[in-house]
């Protein structure tokens, strides 16, 4: 019911290029060669460093600029200039709200209900977000919180097949940020193809089907939350006691497949191999009645996938100038 | 929060299916209007304005008079209170408008929306530009019958001089709001156009209690041919000879549609180059 005249990805990116500025060292690439597909019903979510160009490709992909390069595909069109088509089927919600503070939020709504196809009734888009009992006050006198739900609501006005949100978390207390992921999960399961970017990792670990995690203006790494953290080392920390001695004058087993640093009596080992390496430890521990320190044993999480990516990229040496 | 399956179940959509641009036009226009109602500032500004205006031009004129013995009193109040009217009510109320959404990113979210961008400038523009054709309306009506004036010798010249001049301010406001960092400091930035305007496009000064080199110079401003047509269209002259019929009167126009043509497609032009949506960083 949702769309019948189109069935490929609900948005597409391919070798998307974005520059500001002049070309030569005065211009600065926000967006350098991304691809990206975000299937029908999905929910994907777009994760980056700051100035990574998550903003900057949003605007692309919603059809708020032209790509300097590439091609970008909304529900099978071109969403600059065949904006007129692809703005009906589509929300958006920026990262800023941008909502006049002389207005009451049942006014806000209003206005942009005569901007929008087939717009809910406006008591319906603000109990969506939960701000029914809210919709005589003015803008201005809102919480933080509440104009993002505003936004929000704005944003599904329109009962849009795909949805885009910028940061759509920040700046809501947990209660609050709860709420927005119980609607954003409700929306999916309704059939609205979800794209968001956020900062918390933890969003994007709970709530997308997909992520990309982008860095310097490309899609570092994409897939499901597993997919993108295997191959990432699991990781054993531990400390030495101090009749050990140092480090080095102690004679820890030797696990060929790990990477090992010590910092101090402080030992962290680095394993594609957890199990079998942390069995070889706790063994070699026990026989010579040594105390393991705040021993601590993990898989790879999402987080030290994203801090190994950041820390790759800080490496390189092209993150020059300043993006949004 | 409630879920958007429960609540799209029950209820009928009460929405047109697709928006039209008059539609479009009519709903960003009545969020203008509801945010011009609200600021007093901008309230007084585009009511009260026009009427100290029109007392103290009465009392300039009044002078004037009396250094220049054939100066047409009437045509010259009732052009000079038409034209401070677009200025004050279309020109400056709409720069501040223009600062004021782009500064609160309304513009940058209208953008995300169904509305192309003429319309956005467009629907923010129409409070400004009813209130501004309807106050001269009344100007014209209220003056027409307290000083007993003719009626206009050709009206389409009047309409046209009031469309190209409004086409121009909108124009010139779109750009000017490109130089305008915040609503105080408009006063300033809009001060140059109002001045220029008020004293070289004949409507504190009339163009024909001034020596002719200076009276050419200022015919070949902006905002003077619109003004001009307007006078032209009422009252058959724009000051500078005998007044003229219908007939005639079009043939003194094409040298002020022509030049005001020109400003306008230049204002136009400054206003697609200079215009941004956000404000800068």
């Amino acid at each position: 019911m949702k769309d019948t005249s189109h069935s490929g990805p609900a948005v597409e990116a391919v070798d998307l290029h974005r520059r500001y500025g002049p070309t030569g060292p005065g211009g600065f690439d926000a967006v350098r060669g991304l691809d990206l597909t975000v299937r029908r019903g999905e929910l994907f979510a777009l994760l980056g460093t700051n100035g990574a160009g998550k903003t900057s490709t949003m605007e692309l992909l919603e059809g708020l600029a032209a790509p300097t390069g590439g091609q970008v595909r909304v529900l099978g069109l071109d969403p600059h200039r065949e904006r007129a088509a692809v703005r009906p089927r589509i929300g958006i919600m920026l990262q800023e709200g941008g909502f006049p503070g002389d207005l009451t939020v049942a006014e806000t709504c209003r206005g942009w209900a005569g901007l929008t196809s087939g717009a809910r009734p406006v008591g319906e888009a603000l109990g969506l977000v939960g701000l029914g009992d809210r919709a005589g006050v003015r803008v201005k006198q809102l919480s933080g919180g509440e104009r993002r739900r505003l936004d929000l609501a704005v944003a599904l006005l329109g009962r849009p097949q795909v949805l885009f949100l910028d940061e759509p978390s920040t700046g809501l207390d947990p209660e609050a940020r709860a709420a927005v992921w119980r609607l954003v999960r409700a929306l999916r399961e309704d059939g609205t193809t979800v794209l968001l970017t956020t900062h918390y990792l933890e969003e994007a670990e709970e709530l997308a089907d997909r992520l990309a995690i982008m860095h310097a203006g490309r899609i570092a790494a994409t897939g499901t939350v597993s997919e993108v953290i295997a191959g990432r080392p699991a990781r054993i920390v531990f400390e030495l006691p101090e009749r050990c001695g140092p480090y080095e004058a102690i004679g820890l087993p030797a696990l060929p497949a790990a990477e090992i640093a010590a910092e101090g009596r402080r030992i962290t080992v680095r394993t594609p191999q957890l199990q079998a390496d942390l069995t070889e430890l706790l063994g070699w521990a026990a026989h010579h009645g040594v105390a393991l320190g705040g021993l601590e044993a993990r898989s790879a999480t999402l987080e030290e996938a994203f801090l190994a990516i950041a820390a790759e990229a800080a490496a390189t040496p092209e993150t020059i100038g300043s993006p949004r | 929060m409630t879920t958007p399956a429960a609540t799209t179940a029950t209820s009928a959509p009460s929405a047109p299916a697709t928006t039209t641009t008059a539609g479009r036009l009519l709903a960003l226009g009545r969020t203008e209007a509801t945010l011009l109602l609200r600021n007093r500032t901008a309230l007084f500004m585009a009511v009260a304005m026009p009427v100290v205006m029109m007392v103290s031009l009465k009392g300039i004129l009044d002078q004037q008079a009396e250094t220049t013995p054939n100066l047409d009193l009437h045509a010259n109040l009732v052009n000079g209170v038409a034209g401070l009217i677009l200025l004050f009510v279309v020109y400056y109320n709409l720069t501040t408008a223009y600062v004021a959404r782009r500064g609160e990113l309304v513009l940058k979210r209208l953008r995300t929306g169904e509305a192309r961008d003429l319309e956005i400038l467009a629907g923010t523009a129409l409070p400004s530009v009813v209130l501004g054709l309807l106050e001269c309306g009344l100007v014209g009506a209220v003056g027409a019958a307290k000083l007993d004036l003719p009626g206009p010798v050709n009206p389409l010249l009047m309409a046209a001089g009031v469309l190209l001049g409004t086409g121009l301010l909108i124009a010139l406001a779109a750009a000017t709001s490109s130089f305008t960092k915040s609503v105080e400091t408009a006063g300033i930035t809009t001060l140059p156009l109002l001045l220029l305007a008020q004293l070289g496009s004949g409507l504190l000064l009339p163009l024909e209690t001034m020596p002719d080199g200076l009276a050419t110079a200022c015919r070949l401003l902006p905002t003077t041919p619109a003004f001009q047509l307007i006078r032209l269209g009422w009252f058959g002259t724009d000051g500078s000879g005998a007044p003229t019929d219908f007939l005639g009167s079009w043939l003194e126009a094409l040298p002020h549609l022509g030049l005001g043509l020109i400003w306008l497609a230049a204002a136009v032009w400054a206003a697609r180059r200079w215009f941004h949506w956000e404000p800068r960083r």
